[in-house]
C-alpha cells in the first residue's frame, strides 16, 4: 500500500470503530468482573449469634463463629483487669482512637474495651493479615513472648501481640487493635453478637 | 505457499505419505527445521543449561497429573478435603498422581530458580535477549499464581490460612484494598466461593496464560539464539559458505540427546522423592495441611511453602523501624545523586522533591502496606534486570573476581531469607531478614554502579570448548 493514498475519512472511521469496540469490550467486562463480588446468598448470611456466657468462669475463654469469623468471649479476672492500665505505654493505641467507628463501638471505648469490664468480646482476627491469634492468657515469660507478659494474645503468623483487651502492642506488624463486634446483653448470661441497641 | 510436490507413482509409500503431509501442512515441517534440526545452539552449553528443558518437562508433568486429579477432586468447601483423601486412599494409584503433582510443584520452582540463576551468571538477559528474560519473569509470576491458587484446593489448615494471609495482603493497599480483597474472596471470609474461583484460575485461566508465555519465551529465544557460558554472540562467527555459526551445533540431534541425559538424572531424583519422601519433611507438603480447614483457629505455626518464603521473609521484615531505615536510605540516595550525579540542576531538584514525597508516603501508610510493596517489588525488580546490569562482560567468567563474591553473598542471603520465612519470627531473625532484604534490593538497585566497577578479563572471540 502506498502512503500517498491515505484517506483521512477512513482513518476517522477506523478510530471511531476502535473506540466503539473498546467501549463495548469494557461494557462486556463489567458483568464478568461483577461475578467476583459476594453473591446475594453470601450477603444474606451473617445473622447475629446468641451465646450463653453463664457457665464461663473467670479466666476462661470461649470462641463462637459469627459471619465465618471467630469471636472470642473472655471473662477476665480482677487481677487481669488491674493489669490493663499498667501496660498502656507499651501499646500502639491504648485509648482505641484509631478507626473508632470500625473497630470499637462507642460503648466499648474505654480502658477494658467492653460493656461489662469482666467480659471482653472481640473478633479473633489479627488486624495485620487476618490470622487468628492464639490465646496466651497465662502471665509470665513464654517462648516468643516478652518476659513481662501480662496475658493476652499472640499471632502465630507474624508475631503481633495483643493484651487482654485486644489492644495491639507497639512495633508489631499489626497496625490496629482487634475489632470489637457490635454486641449487646440480652440478660446477665445471654449475649447477642452482631447486633447492638442502635441497630 | 510452498510448491505443490508430485512424486512419481512408483515412489516408496513412506515418502509418499511424508509428501502428502508436506503439501498440506508445510508449517509443521518448517517449524521442525527452524526449532530443531537447524536451530544452532552454542556447543559449549554446560550443566546449567539443563534446567530450561527440565522446566518444560515439569510443566508437562503438572498438566498431565493435573488433568487426572481434576477427574476425582471436588472444588467444594464441604467436600474438597475429603476428595483429596479419597484420591490418596481409594482411587487406584491416585496417591502417585497426587504426589507427582505436589512434588512437581516444588520441582518446578527448584528448576526455575536454577534456570534464573543461570541467566544471572551468564548475563542471558542482556541485549538482545531482554524479551526472553521478561517473558521468563512473567512465567515465574504465573507459576507463583499457580502455586498460590493450587495450594488452597486441598482445603487444609495451611491452605485456608495461607490464602487468608495472602488475600489480606491486597487489603493493605490504601483506599481500594478492602474492596479488592472482597472481590478476590467473593465472600466476607475465605469460603466456598473463594475455593471455586481459585479452582477455575488454577486449572484453566493461569495455565492458558502460562502456556502462551512459554511459547513466547521459546519463540523469542529461537529468534535471538541461545546465550552461552562465555556470554559471547556465536552469530558473530559464521561459516562463510553455509552461514551457520562456527560455534553452533544443531539442536537436534545434539542437544536432544544431551537433554535426555539430564531428564533421566532429574527423573531419578524426582521419582525418589515421589516414592520415598513426598512430604520432604514438611517442606513440600506441610503437616498442618493434613488437618481440615478450620476458620476459627490458626495453626500455632504457619508458614508458606518453601518457594515463597524468601519473598515472605521480606514482607515480614518490613516493620516500623525498617520503614524508618528505608526513609534514611531514600534520603541518602537522593542527596548522593544531587551531590555526585552528573545531572542538570532541574533533574537534581526533581530527585530531591521525589525523595521527600517518598519519605512522606513511607511515613503516612502502615508498614503493613510497605511490606506488601517490598514483597511485590522483590519480584517485579527482576523484570528490569536487563537494564540494571551495565557490566562490559555478559558472563561471570570475564567479570572481576569480586563480582563472584557479590553474587555469592546474594545467593546466601536469598537462601537465608528462604529459611527465615519458614521459621517463627524473633527479634534476631527479623533483624537478619532486614539485612537480607536490604542486600537483595541493594544488589539490584546498585547494579548499574557496581556492575561497571573492577578490572574485566579479556573476552575471547570464540567460545571456550574442549571436545570430549
Amino acid at each position: 500500500m502506498s502512503n500517498d493514498a491515505i484517506d483521512p475519512a477512513r482513518r476517522t472511521w477506523i478510530g471511531i470503530a476502535c473506540g466503539a469496540g473498546a467501549i463495548g469490550t469494557v461494557a462486556t467486562a463489567v458483568p464478568f468482573i461483577s461475578t467476583f463480588s459476594p453473591s446475594e446468598r453470601a450477603k444474606a448470611a451473617g445473622a447475629a449469634v446468641e451465646v450463653d456466657i453463664g457457665t464461663l468462669k473467670p479466666g476462661e475463654m470461649t470462641t463462637v463463629e459469627w459471619r465465618g469469623k471467630p469471636v472470642w468471649i473472655v471473662r477476665r479476672t480482677p487481677e487481669q483487669l488491674a493489669s490493663l492500665p499498667k501496660i498502656d505505654p507499651q501499646l500502639a493505641d491504648p485509648k482505641s482512637l484509631r478507626k473508632p467507628g470500625e473497630l470499637t463501638p462507642e460503648y466499648a471505648r474505654n480502658e477494658h474495651r467492653s460493656i461489662k469490664p469482666e467480659f471482653l468480646v472481640a473478633v479473633g482476627i489479627c488486624s495485620h493479615l487476618g490470622c487468628s491469634p492464639s490465646a496466651k492468657l497465662q502471665a509470665g515469660a513464654q517462648p516468643s513472648l516478652p518476659d513481662d507478659w501480662q496475658g493476652g494474645f499472640f499471632c502465630p503468623c507474624h508475631g503481633s501481640t495483643f493484651d487482654l483487651a485486644g489492644r495491639v502492642f507497639k512495633n508489631k506488624p499489626a497496625p490496629d487493635n482487634l475489632e470489637v463486634p457490635p454486641h449487646m446483653y440480652l440478660s446477665d448470661s445471654k449475649l447477642l453478637i452482631g447486633e447492638d441497641k442502635k441497630a | 505457499m510452498a510448491e505443490f510436490k508430485e512424486l512419481p507413482a512408483d515412489a516408496p509409500i513412506a515418502q509418499k505419505a511424508v509428501t502428502w503431509f508436506h503439501n498440506r501442512f508445510p508449517t509443521a515441517f518448517e517449524a521442525y527445521r527452524v526449532h530443531m534440526s537447524e536451530y544452532y545452539a552454542p556447543k559449549n552449553m554446560n550443566f546449567w543449561y539443563f534446567f530450561g528443558v527440565l522446566a518444560m518437562l515439569v510443566l508437562v508433568l503438572q498438566i498431565v497429573t493435573g488433568i487426572f486429579l481434576v477427574m476425582h477432586y471436588k472444588p467444594d468447601a464441604a467436600l474438597a478435603f475429603a476428595s483429596v483423601e479419597y484420591i490418596m486412599r481409594d482411587v487406584p494409584w491416585g496417591w502417585l498422581v497426587r504426589y507427582m503433582h505436589s512434588t512437581g510443584a516444588s520441582a518446578f520452582f527448584v528448576v526455575v530458580y536454577l534456570h534464573m540463576f543461570r541467566g544471572l551468571l551468564y548475563g542471558s538477559y542482556r541485549k538482545p535477549r531482554e524479551l526472553v528474560w521478561i517473558f521468563g519473569c512473567a512465567i515465574f509470576l504465573c507459576m507463583m499464581a499457580e502455586g498460590f491458587f493450587g495450594y488452597l484446593l486441598p482445603w487444609g489448615q495451611m491452605s485456608y490460612w495461607g490464602a487468608q494471609v495472602i488475600i489480606n495482603l491486597f487489603a493493605a493497599i490504601p483506599f481500594v484494598g478492602p474492596d479488592l480483597a472482597l472481590l478476590i474472596r467473593g465472600d466476607y471470609v475465605v469460603g466456598d466461593a473463594t475455593l471455586n474461583r481459585f479452582f477455575a484460575f488454577h486449572v484453566i485461566a493461569v495455565p492458558l496464560v502460562l502456556l502462551g508465555l512459554v511459547v513466547a519465551h521459546l519463540l523469542a529465544l529461537h529468534d535471538v539464539g541461545s546465550n552461552n557460558p562465555d556470554g559471547i554472540e556465536i552469530k558473530a562467527n559464521r561459516d562463510p559458505k553455509t552461514g551457520i555459526p562456527l560455534d553452533g551445533i544443531a539442536f537436534h540431534p545434539y542437544y536432544t540427546v544431551h537433554d535426555i541425559m539430564g531428564v533421566s538424572v532429574f527423573l531419578m531424583i524426582f521419582t525418589a522423592i515421589v516414592f520415598f519422601a513426598p512430604e520432604m519433611g514438611g517442606y513440600f507438603l506441610e503437616f498442618n495441611n493434613f488437618i481440615p480447614a478450620d476458620p476459627l483457629q490458626t495453626p500455632a505455626h504457619i508458614a508458606p511453602v518453601w518457594y515463597f518464603t524468601p519473598f515472605y521473609s521480606m514482607l515480614r521484615a518490613t516493620t516500623d523501624p525498617m520503614v524508618n531505615v528505608l526513609c534514611v536510605v531514600v534520603a541518602l540516595a537522593a542527596l548522593l545523586a544531587a551531590w555526585k550525579g552528573a545531572l542538570p540542576g532541574r533533574a537534581k531538584l526533581a530527585i530531591l522533591v521525589g525523595a521527600a514525597v517518598a519519605i512522606v508516603l513511607l511515613k503516612t501508610f502502615d508498614a503493613k502496606f510497605w511490606g506488601v510493596v517490598v514483597m511485590g517489588a522483590a519480584v517485579i525488580i527482576l523484570f528490569f534486570l536487563p537494564w540494571l546490569d551495565r557490566s562490559p562482560a555478559r558472563s561471570i567468567r570475564y567479570r572481576p573476581d569480586w563480582h563472584k563474591a557479590v553474587y555469592g553473598v546474594f545467593v546466601v542471603f536469598f537462601l537465608i531469607l528462604g529459611w527465615l520465612g519458614i521459621e517463627p519470627p524473633s527479634d534476631l531473625k527479623t533483624l537478619l531478614a532486614q539485612i537480607g532484604t536490604v542486600y537483595y534490593f541493594g544488589f539490584f538497585l546498585l547494579m548499574p554502579w557496581w556492575s561497571r566497577q573492577g578490572t574485566f578479563k579479556p573476552v575471547p572471540d570464540r567460545v571456550v570448548f574442549r571436545p570430549h
